[in-house]
């Protein structure tokens, strides 16, 4: 399995979480000219931004430590620019972030961070 | 959804009104601070999100963005993280607008949502007090109702003690313990008696005192000493001397309690330790040692420059620093004492040991104190070697509180000599140094002993008015109406440097 494959695999899992959870999943891979959203979707009236991050081994460390400032920051940028383009303004907000790590080929742990961050 | 809060910065010894203003709008989710705040201030953010979440309210995930009015007054500390949760808990409908109506905030937070106290809370209950506005603030303010009578207090534990408004319960009055300090008693130190007169006259007029003498023979004990004859600080004394410590973040439980700050900083001092300094602008030793003594011990080694920089607060009774954005002033109305060896090796006159030192030694060694400096010291005297069978000997000498009554009494005449003077305790404005040398009686054959002193002695003008200050302060004490000529006489006798450089 290539590492477009895993991360493919975890952003499905998230979504499933998601959606189980309540949340209705409004888009998948939005892409901007700046990078890409991996899930959007909505909470009651809140819009969540959802950064996954899957990876199998902690040798680097936990999956949510790959959220580093720099790509949060990006993923406001992202944000400014899915409303700007869906004509959202007004709109509550929400980032959060799902960690995944994979324990067997058709198993993974997942951790659901709701409001992981928010744009300093 | 807004909210405004007030609080108040430290700038000197005043604090100085701000608003906290808040507005909570939807948008991606953030938190600002803007308004010219130091790292401090922004590390509330942390702080304020933790505290909040821990005391069971809920941070908003929204765009917060809190402002500090006015915008280009640069803002200081940790102060500024209750006003700002509490502004935040009002804007979302956390907390009841009117809980804070008419009150000012101030107070640090823990991640726990406690309240903790921050460096100047007198400084911020005295402006309360002035405002007319309630303080809300952390449990030690309560100590403040002592000193300050009419002040509103609200103490607060925790932020969410913020809900139950306690201004009707009558706040128990925590009288300050006089924590006395550890300090040699005059019958302690054997001899030296006329170091002993010295120091009652300078308690007395609050003079400033030059101890010299060879290594060992009770120059900082007699120093110490001072602190057991000097009255304890009236309320408003009391209150100005507490709050400058209180602004440099230390205790000032003792000040307030009445005790005269002793201040006895190493050599090693530097100009900013002494006046004080940084950014922003703390307190040094000078304004520490406000209403009470400065000691400098071994006066030739402390550096030269910041000798020099002691003349100005020495003339004038504060230390005013200067700074791109602001121009502060510290009050510092002390009696120095300081103490030195007669020259480097310790010896000079000395009559048992030689004095090893070269004569440009010695000199070299003078001159780094300097001749304003010395011409600002009032009373000058020698602790000589005691001679060891005296030592060894018992006296009955008198005791710290007989000398005390004594200052006591001599001080409440000069004060009702002239109860526009009252301030002549310490050191005297300039301008009022001529005044005072008309209101001090002096008797015609005093006037002539001080007019041929002054003639054969080459003593500046300055050094006339410092003499007469002495001499009024030795009448005083011995509760003589006018100054008299043995009085004009004793006090000349105490500017030996004056006398040593004529000869």
């Amino acid at each position: 399995m290539d590492r477009a494959e895993i991360a493919r695999r975890g952003e499905d899992a998230a979504a499933s979480y998601l959606e189980r959870c309540g949340m209705t999943v409004v888009e998948r891979n939005w892409r901007a000219k700046n990078g890409e959203i991996d899930i959007v979707a909505l909470d009651g009236d809140t819009l969540v931004v959802v950064e996954v991050k899957t990876r199998r081994t902690q040798s680097r460390g936990t999956p949510e430590e790959a959220v580093t400032p720099t790509k949060q920051r990006r993923l406001v940028r992202l944000a400014e620019a899915y409303l700007a383009h869906t004509g959202l303004t007004e709109q509550a907000l929400r980032f959060d972030v799902v960690a995944i790590r994979p324990v067997a080929d058709d198993r993974a742990l997942l951790r659901h961070h709701r409001s992981a961050f928010v744009s300093q | 959804m807004h909210a405004t809060v007030e609080t108040a910065t430290l700038l000197g010894i005043d604090a100085v009104p701000v608003e906290v203003q808040v507005d909570v709008s939807s948008g991606i989710p953030a938190f600002t601070i803007v308004g010219l705040g130091d790292a401090a201030v922004l590390e509330a953010r942390e702080r304020v999100r933790s505290a909040i979440r821990r005391c069971g309210f809920d941070f908003p995930g929204a765009r917060v963005v809190v402002n500090l009015a006015p915008a280009p007054l640069r803002k200081h500390g940790t102060g500024f993280d209750l006003p700002i949760a509490a502004a935040i808990l009002v804007a979302t409908g956390q907390l009841q607008r009117n809980l804070l109506e008419s009150a000012v905030l101030v107070g640090e937070l823990s991640l726990d949502g406690s309240v903790r106290s921050v460096p100047g809370m007198l400084a911020q209950a005295r402006s309360a007090q002035a405002r007319r506005l309630r303080l809300i603030g952390p449990s030690g303010i309560l100590r403040y109702r002592a000193a300050l009578s009419d002040l509103d207090a609200q103490p607060i534990d925790t932020l969410r003690d913020l809900l139950q408004r306690c201004a009707e319960t009558p706040c128990p009055r925590i009288d300050a313990p006089a924590p006395r300090k550890c300090f040699p008693d005059l019958a302690d130190i054997v001899g030296q008696s006329s170091a002993k007169r010295a120091l009652e006259i300078a308690a007395t007029g609050g003079h400033h005192v030059l101890f010299t003498g060879p290594p060992g023979t009770g120059k900082s004990m007699l120093a110490h000493a001072m602190c057991g004859i000097l009255p304890a600080l009236d309320t408003d004394e009391a209150i100005a001397t507490a709050l400058v410590h209180s602004v440099a973040g230390a205790d000032e439980t003792a000040a307030l309690a009445g005790v005269r700050p002793f201040r006895a900083p190493h050599h090693s001092a530097t100009i900013a330790g002494l006046l004080g300094g940084g950014s922003p602008p703390r307190p040094g030793e000078v304004c520490l040692a406000h209403n009470g003594v400065l000691f400098l011990d071994e006066l030739p080694e402390f550096a030269p420059s910041a000798l020099q920089s002691l003349r100005q607060p020495l003339e004038e009774g504060s230390v005013t620093l200067v700074r791109a954005d602001a121009r502060i002033a510290f009050p510092a109305r002390f009696t120095l004492i300081a103490a030195a060896n007669p020259c480097p090796c310790g010896y000079l006159g000395d009559s048992q040991r030689r004095c090893t030192c070269a004569e440009s030694t010695i000199s070299r060694y003078r001159a780094r104190v300097g001749g304003p400096l010395m011409d600002r010291m009032d009373i000058s005297v020698d602790v000589p070697r005691i001679d060891p069978s005296f030592l060894l000997r018992t006296h009955s000498s008198e005791t710290s509180s007989v000398v005390a009554s004594r200052v006591l009494e001599a001080r409440q005449r000069a004060i009702s000599r002239n109860a526009s003077l009252d301030e002549s305790i310490g050191t005297l404005p300039r301008g009022r140094l001529r005044q005072h040398i008309a209101l001090s009686r002096l008797s015609a054959t005093a006037s002539e002993a001080l007019a041929s002193c002054a003639r054969v002695g080459h003593l500046s003008g300055r050094a006339v008015v410092r003499l007469v200050s002495v001499a009024r302060t030795i009448a005083d004490l011995e509760s003589s109406a006018d100054v008299l000529r043995p009085h004009i006489l004793e006090a000349l006798g105490y500017r030996t440097w004056d006398t040593d450089a004529a000869a």
